[in-house]
């Protein structure tokens, strides 16, 4: 047994239409649509969302093709860290504003 | 007989359907010295201060006279190496210049500061010198913030660099009003692809002109060339297959449409004539269709129109993505 997340592995992402083709097929043309043009958000923008939520989800792949696609897009390293610190922020403040619903249970159960 | 490589650039252009024929000889792109005051990690020339090779006199007389004969050569690009080290390239420029020829110089920003690494000698007149002679400057600036530039071109290179670019705005170059061309060039810092263009010109234009008051023309998007220097980063790094294959993976017909062998000539150190700067460093020499090969010694401009280019895998470098060229994107 090999480890998991093999960095391969990544070049493999388009073999998992082997099976249900059609339902890959929709997911990779939406991706390509979302991700891979200028909209409203420009291709740069999207990669350092892409690149925030990498970290967010902690997916190794992601952060590797991110990282690559932040830098083909334009973006330099101080861009690329915010938006991991926009990530491990949003982690942060959702971690502590949970703490209200303590503060409420807290508030019901002491005297 | 063995399999062809995926990363054969001949095989991928009949795969297409392409030839891609000359199409004109409007540049003479020479390179007149390795020797540079920089050593940056992706130069494909292998250039540094160690380097000693330099075209002779009779050289640029040669080109000189190639110049004068055939008017459909507008142009000289003048490269090395950092051209303004070979003791002749003043002469070099008046000399096309007063041909009237459009002469462009690859320029290190740093050598206006830097001393000759073996003469000692300043060159500080650069910028007086480039716009009394109308010379189109074209200068690496990897980006518009020091840690990639001098990851790239060496410590302190940044610095110089926008101190130089001071220093030519100051006589008129990358002013709009003055005609005088200041055009920059980026390369990634890495194995991969160049970003947009257009987009990464408005980056640099606003952040260099709010942060540093500098101006430019234009910015050309280059994309490194899997050889020499480069390429041995990637072979030790294990990355070479896998840009290999994202070059080949990007391959665009209208930037293969567009790639530069086709309407220049690149001359080496010793007289040499080749497709490109490129090939040049490879040695791939151009040869007539009789397989004679092409020298400024004995030029023959139908002779040079009517070659075959000598395409090779690095070739993927030019035709990925948008395209890359001297002048940047091609498609």
């Amino acid at each position: 047994m090999g480890s998991y997340y093999e960095s391969a592995d990544l070049k493999k992402f388009g073999d998992i239409g082997r099976h249900a083709k059609a339902l890959a097929d929709d997911f990779f043309k939406y991706y390509g649509n979302v991700t891979g043009t200028d909209g409203a958000l420009s291709k740069r923008e999207k990669a350092l969302i892409a690149l925030a939520v990498s970290h967010a989800q902690k997916c190794p792949y992601c952060i590797d093709a991110y990282t690559t696609q932040c830098l083909e897009n334009g973006a330099n390293p101080d861009q690329m860290m915010e938006a991991v610190h926009v990530a491990a922020v949003m982690q942060a403040g959702i971690t502590l504003v949970h703490s209200v619903q303590m503060q409420n249970h807290l508030t019901k159960l002491v005297l | 007989m063995p399999a062809p490589s995926r990363h054969d650039f001949e095989v991928l252009l009949r795969r297409h359907g392409m030839e891609l024929p000359p199409l004109a000889i409007d540049t003479l792109q020479v390179n007149i010295t390795k020797l540079c005051n920089q050593q940056c990690r992706h130069c494909h020339v292998d250039a540094s201060p160690a380097r000693r090779e330099m075209m002779s006199a009779a050289g640029i007389a040669k080109c000189l006279e190639i110049l004068e004969r055939n008017p459909r050569i507008g142009t000289l690009d003048i490269t090395g190496g950092a051209p303004e080290l070979h003791p002749q390239f003043d002469g070099f420029v008046e000399q096309a210049s007063a041909l009237g020829k459009h002469v462009m110089v690859r320029h290190n920003f740093t050598v206006q500061l830097d001393r000759h690494p073996l003469s000692g000698e300043s060159k500080e007149y650069l910028p007086a010198f480039f716009a009394r002679h109308r010379v189109e400057v074209v200068s690496s600036l990897p980006y518009y913030q020091q840690y990639f530039t001098d990851t790239q071109r060496g410590a302190g290179v940044f610095g110089k660099s926008i101190e130089a670019m001071k220093r030519l705005n100051a006589v008129g170059y990358g002013i709009e009003s003055s005609g005088l061309m200041l055009n920059l060039v980026y390369n990634p810092v890495g194995p991969y692809l160049p970003a947009a263009q257009a987009a990464l010109e408005a980056d640099y234009k606003r952040e260099l002109k709010a942060k540093f008051g500098l101006s430019f023309n234009r910015l050309y998007t280059l994309t490194n060339m899997p050889i020499n220097r480069f390429r041995l980063h990637l072979e030790k790094t294990g990355q070479l297959e896998a840009y290999l294959d994202k070059l080949a993976a990007a391959f665009n017909p209208a930037a293969a449409e567009g790639v530069m062998c086709r309407s220049l000539l690149s001359v080496g150190y010793d007289g040499r004539i080749y497709d490109c700067d490129f090939n040049q460093m490879l040695e791939l020499g151009s040869a007539d269709r009789g397989g004679k090969p092409l020298s400024i010694f004995d030029f023959d401009f139908d002779a040079a129109l009517g070659r075959r280019i000598v395409f090779g895998e690095h070739c993927l470098g030019c035709t990925a993505g948008a395209g890359s060229s001297c002048g940047g994107a091609t498609a």
